[in-house]
């Protein structure tokens, strides 16, 4: 056994020690330099029939936290940079519900997403029993905000309140042009988004002086718009408004024009490409007139358009998907910073307390009742001459509506 | 809605898709109705024709009816070699077993595609994709018109192959009495594996024709595979003509059911006429009394 005549802790060792536990107390900020990211789940549909608005809402998304990120991240707390964490809902709501799972287990502060309004009911629910908030971006069928989950937030217009605004334009346009339209044939997707229009505008627009023909509904993907198109003409509606995705939008307006059928005007009620760039640069003559009621930017704010000068330079089409979820991050950085924490209850608190009016859209400051922002609504577009116009409301408008279509 | 201007096109584009059922079903039929083998690898490799056209068209810009040199001694081969070393060594001759070995193969086939290409739906655009022909009475989209010709030229090779030729025979032969035309000398594994080949070189034609005016996804085999059945069946097991007749008839029962009720209910008219058929004639339209 050996005599320990020199102590292990040596007197040197001890003051070097205690030198660099003062630093560390004394001096904190040096050691926790920067706090810890604080992580945002994005969840959307990024692969399967969604797939080109998942890319889409994705893409939007992630232009927001770098924007946020670049402009020195959360001040409250101490520049704090967001993290996204990418999930694919795969189109389907009940992945969408199993992502929802994994994003609390990887710690998300909140979600943004996830888009389709079938995967919103979904996943709307599993984050409810986190308390996990959740940022709604489009997911429109009025179910998203009246189950009373207080964890939802619906930043953009729900169908209820779509629809009114579309009804009431159509109004306004008939009257306007000395009523030549009186009959209506919707052609809807299948599930929750294009169900839920149906139902309203059934409800809807009889009592306002037009007779609804027949509703079709069609499965995502359709890829034979045949017999739809052949129905459509046999009905032969002055009115045609279809509700769908994407794809099956594009396909509906090539067939009808295949088959020379041509409505006194194609009025879509969140048509799926009735008022994306994309639809009109690609297929010109099938979008010509086509007018459409959906999510629509400020034209006259310059971040708006900066945005879309930064999303057409990746070559990206400047799409719904893209501005919604834009500012619905930053709505999110919004009540972060407001709550001075990334801890979920605080964050849905601030959310719930917002009035935020540093965004794009044409909403007015963000007020949230049942976890709907009130002021949130859509604009009527039509596509003129390869571009597209506002039509309404008037002081947004740059364009006259052309209606009825030309015939020929 | 009766009126002949919308029923006349709902008919014409029953008799296009019809043909298109028929040839998926004309390359089951050879493998169902001659051989007895229940392949329900079927769609996932009608699946597979399908992305091999696509990739064609999207990477070396090929024109999917080019394609056709190409796409239809691929899958020849592709099964061919399939039958040969996978189906008929894992089945040991019992047709229970070839049954789950085919449906094994579909599982792994379609994951497989899933996990490489995901479940996007894809499509291609051709100059001639939106184009119609003008009948008069309907405008009939022209690759829906190809299509058409394209599977009464398949199934006309196809008779041709089975009636004049020596292989025609031997395959006619181990289908009638396996061990007589394995007394006779014919090679049984040989002729097995060009039946499965020459079905699947069917399916190569079939996504040619079809890709044009369709989509490719992982899960598009599903649709087909189960009307190519009931198509089989309906035509009568191992007639060509039968099963040609059967998808036209299914065809023009899905168009004009799903015009008059609705899409989804349209499809119960198939089964509709499928179930009053085998009542009334059991052996199918032009199936052999066993």
């Amino acid at each position: 056994m050996k005599s320990s005549k020199t102590p292990r802790l040596s007197r040197r060792r001890f003051v070097g020690g205690t030198a660099a536990a003062a630093a560390v107390a004394g001096f904190p900020a040096i050691v926790r330099a920067q706090s810890a990211p604080i992580k945002v789940g994005i969840l959307h549909p990024v692969t399967g029939p969604l797939a080109p608005s998942g890319q889409q809402c994705r893409a939007g998304a992630i232009m927001a936290i770098e924007a946020i990120n670049a402009a020195g991240g959360i001040a409250s707390l101490r520049g704090a940079k967001l993290e996204a964490v990418l999930a694919d809902a795969q189109s389907k709501p009940d992945v969408g519900a199993a992502e929802v799972e994994k994003l609390h287990e990887a710690g998300v502060a909140a979600i943004v997403g996830p888009f389709a309004s079938g995967i919103a009911l979904a996943t709307t629910q599993a984050a409810a029993k986190h308390n996990l908030p959740h940022i709604v971006d489009v997911g429109v069928v009025d179910q998203v905000v009246t189950r009373g989950l207080t964890n939802t937030f619906r930043f953009g217009p729900g169908i209820s309140r779509i629809v009114d605004v579309a009804i009431e334009n159509l109004v306004t346009l008939n009257d306007q042009a000395g009523k030549p339209a009186k009959t209506v044939m919707i052609v809807h997707e299948e599930s929750a988004f294009g169900t839920g229009m149906a139902k309203t505008l059934n409800d809807r627009l009889p009592g306002k002086g037009f007779e609804i023909l027949e509703t079709i509904s069609h499965a995502n993907p359709t890829r034979d718009f045949g017999n739809i198109a052949l129905k459509v003409k046999g009905r032969n509606p002055d009115i045609l408004i279809p509700s769908s995705y994407y794809n099956e939008f594009v396909l509906l307006s090539r067939t009808l024009r295949q088959q020379r059928i041509r409505p006194k005007a194609v009025y879509a009620i969140l048509g799926g490409a009735a008022s994306q760039y994309r639809f009109v640069k690609e297929f010109p003559e099938a979008a010509e007139y086509i007018m459409d009621c959906n999510h629509w930017f400020d034209a006259r704010n310059p971040e708006a358009l900066a945005l879309k000068k930064k999303t057409e330079d990746k070559g990206l089409f400047y799409s719904y998907e893209v501005f919604l979820n834009h500012e619905c991050v930053r709505l999110l950085a919004d009540a972060i910073q407001r709550a001075a924490s990334a801890d979920r209850a605080a964050i849905t608190k601030a959310l719930a307390e917002s009035n935020w009016s540093k965004h794009f859209m044409p909403y007015g400051p963000t007020k949230f009742v049942n976890g709907q922002n009130t002021g949130a609504a859509p604009v009527n577009t039509q596509i003129l001459q390869g571009d597209i116009k506002v039509i309404f409301p008037a002081n947004f408008a740059n364009a006259k509506p052309v209606f009825p279509a030309p015939q020929g | 809605m009766l009126e002949l201007s919308i029923l006349l096109p709902a008919i014409l584009n029953g008799l296009t898709t019809g043909a298109v059922y028929a040839l998926v079903a004309l390359g089951l039929t050879l493998i169902y109705g001659v051989l007895h083998i229940i392949n329900f690898a079927h769609g996932s490799l009608l699946m597979l024709a399908l992305y091999l056209v696509f990739f064609l068209h999207a990477l070396a810009g090929i024109d999917p009816y080019l394609a056709l040199p190409i796409a239809v001694p691929a899958f020849f081969v592709i099964g061919y070699a399939l039958q040969r070393l996978v189906i008929g060594r894992a089945s040991h001759g019992k047709d229970e077993n070839i049954l789950l070995v085919t449906l094994g193969l579909s599982v792994v086939i379609e994951n497989l595609a899933l996990y490489l290409w995901r479940s996007d739906t894809r499509t291609i655009e051709t100059p001639y994709s939106f184009d119609t022909v003008n009948l008069g009475v309907a405008f009939v989209p022209v690759p829906k018109v190809v299509a058409f010709f394209g599977a009464l030229i398949v199934a006309g090779l196809l008779w041709l192959l089975m009636t004049r030729t020596d292989l025609g025979r031997a395959i006619r032969a181990l289908a009638k009495e396996r061990h007589g035309a394995k007394l006779v000398g014919i090679n049984v594994d040989h002729v097995f594996a060009m039946s499965f080949g020459i079905g699947c070189a069917c399916l190569g034609a079939a996504a040619c024709l079809l890709l044009p005016g369709y989509y490719v996804s992982p899960q598009v085999g599903h649709s087909f595979v189960l009307v190519a059945f009931t198509v089989v069946v309906l035509g009568g097991m191992g007639s060509f003509i039968g099963a040609l007749l059967g998808g036209l008839i299914i065809g023009v029962t899905e168009s004009v059911g799903g015009l008059f009720l609705g899409e989804s209910l349209g499809q119960l008219a198939i089964f509709v006429i499928f179930i009053a058929i085998l009542l009334f004639r059991p052996t199918g339209l032009l199936g052999q009394k066993a």
